[in-house]
């Protein structure tokens, strides 16, 4: 089956919700393994690499997590725009994209189970969960690593834990990360001071897309940096406790500017509404941004009779690589700016106008 | 204020990263930062860039103090190679570079041992390992006491484990 017959629509996957999901869009976890005795894939030979797939694939394959119908391919017989919308799903990572013979990827029917095979290292699983879900994600990723374990020879030191490719991946091998909306704190300039707590305790924050990206639309993305010496839990747990912070300055930063800054606010999601119902050329970096603030009258109760889930659904589809998918014709970037606007344009329709007189001041007394 | 390398002369050369919101200050000598490709700074070794400055140096020390460049027998992998990208070949990599890694393992993680999930298969042979050096001390405090009886019995378990397969 193709890809893109296989995957939720964007209509259905903005539907998925979550505790917390004002604030958390969505919760991973991910684990990196190796097998025993193969180079790992960025030192490997081609034949060692296809070595190490034919190994993994069945293995993972049979999993009863995986299921039997879940998608399973080799990186290679997906198209380049295929490869850009599991990354603007956030089912690959960029590097990933980059891949070709000897790489592959096995998704489940549900989407809450991705495997990477021969990324940076042979194996990376990853469990994801909308909203705030930490503490479940980690659970069922662990019993697919313990079945997993009976099927493979892991490589595994007492000392060093699970042996990675890169040092910095050592001992549990784990990566614990959630995807945050934190408009409150960027319009509030509290965002840098929150940063900058969050970077003290040993945790990274980043762009929408991982590594070294930008953060697009207000979406942050927290996740632990050190994997050697605390226990899986202990990671999961630690962070689970920042971000339960990080809501609720979120929360209150939101309330802060109700109160005294609502006119701001206001003429930021308006002016939001009014660009997205009425361009005609828009970047995705507009977008996102102008989207966020959407959103936000959202969940402010600004704009009447709108899911959520429809901001969320057009967040992906401004994506290029989901644009691309609407004409067979390779787009340059100016094409999708237009195409983009048209497509918002039109979705925008369905979006009440926003209603300042509907939203709920808090009292003053409440600060 | 000296050089954080070779932490001898005086730094002359201070590289200023912003990333992820961190500052993070670098001062060097000429003759390091000359070394490190400072002056080019798209040619900096991805592994300084990566693991934090001086990683490939602390490497490249302990590799010298067993004289000459290090090299992975089991997949090739040489210590230029993880100056360059700042990874390693294969688990046996561990190994043959420890020396030159714990150093930067202090740094970059919480503790330099392993704590958290075991798996199963290798749960049970330490498991019967440490069962085997236990035997085999008891069997010398036996020995010691001279109490020959108890000796003998612990003799028979042990022969009966080491015949045993960890896997079992």
């Amino acid at each position: 089956m193709n890809i893109l017959e296989f995957l939720i629509s964007p209509s259905d996957a903005a539907k998925r919700s979550g505790p917390h999901d004002k604030v958390v869009l969505s919760s991973r976890v991910r684990l990196a393994r190796n097998i025993r005795g193969v180079p790992f894939p960025g030192h490997a030979r081609k034949a060692d690499r296809v070595r190490a797939f034919e190994t993994l694939m069945p293995a993972v394959q049979s999993l009863n997590q995986v299921g039997s119908d879940a998608f399973a391919e080799s990186m290679e017989k997906l198209s380049q725009n295929e490869k850009k919308v599991l990354v603007e799903r956030h089912l690959i990572s960029r590097e990933h994209e980059a891949k070709g013979v000897g790489s592959g990827i096995v998704l489940n029917r549900e989407e809450t189970l991705c495997l990477m095979v021969n990324e940076e290292d042979h194996l990376r699983m990853q469990a994801l969960r909308p909203g705030l879900q930490l503490g479940q994600a980690w659970m069922s990723l662990d019993s697919v690593d313990t079945d997993l374990e009976s099927r493979l020879e892991i490589a595994f030191s007492e000392q060093y834990g699970f042996l990675t490719a890169c040092p910095t991946n050592l001992g549990t091998g784990i990566r614990v990360s959630a995807m945050l909306h934190l408009p409150g704190l960027v319009l509030g300039e509290q965002i840098n001071q929150i940063i900058q707590a969050v970077s003290k305790l040993g945790l990274a924050v980043r762009g929408l897309y991982g590594e070294g990206t930008e953060a697009l639309g207000n979406v942050f993305q927290v996740s632990n940096q050190m994997t050697l010496g605390e226990s899986e839990l202990e990671i999961v747990e630690r962070i689970n406790k920042v971000l339960l912070q990080i809501i609720e300055h979120e929360e209150n930063a939101r309330l802060t500017l109700l109160e005294k800054k609502a006119k701001v606010l206001f003429n930021h999601i308006g002016r939001a509404y009014g660009t997205l119902a009425n361009a005609h050329s828009i970047s995705s970096k507009e977008t996102m941004n102008q989207l966020s603030l959407l959103r936000l009258g959202v969940d402010i109760g600004m704009i009447p009779g709108t899911p959520k889930s429809l901001v969320d659904e057009l967040f992906l589809l401004s994506q290029p690589a989901h644009l691309q998918l609407k004409t067979p014709d390779k787009l340059d970037a100016e094409q999708r700016d237009m195409l983009r606007s048209d497509m918002l344009r039109d979705r925008m329709r369905e979006v009440a106008r926003p209603d300042h007189l509907g939203v709920v001041i808090p009292p003053k007394a409440a600060a | 204020m000296v050089c954080i390398v070779c932490k001898q002369k005086e730094a002359k050369v201070h590289y200023t990263e912003l990333a992820q919101g961190q500052v993070k200050k670098i001062d060097l000598c000429e003759t390091c930062a000359k070394e490190k490709g400072l002056s080019d700074p798209t040619s900096f070794n991805l592994a300084d860039i990566l693991l934090g400055l001086g990683a490939s140096h602390e490497m490249e020390q302990a590799s010298e103090s067993k004289g000459g460049e290090l090299k992975c027998q089991t997949c090739g992998f040489t210590q230029a190679d993880f100056k360059k990208t700042g990874r390693l070949g294969c688990a046996d990599c561990y190994k043959v570079f420890a020396e030159g890694l714990a150093g930067m393992l202090k740094t970059m993680h919480k503790g330099t041992t392993h704590k958290g999930k075991v798996p199963q298969t290798f749960r049970r042979s330490h498991d019967h390992a440490s069962k085997l050096a236990q035997l085999e001390q008891d069997l010398q405090g036996a020995i010691s006491r001279e109490d020959f009886e108890h000796a003998a019995v612990l003799r028979d378990q042990i022969k009966v484990a080491r015949k045993t397969p960890a896997k079992a």
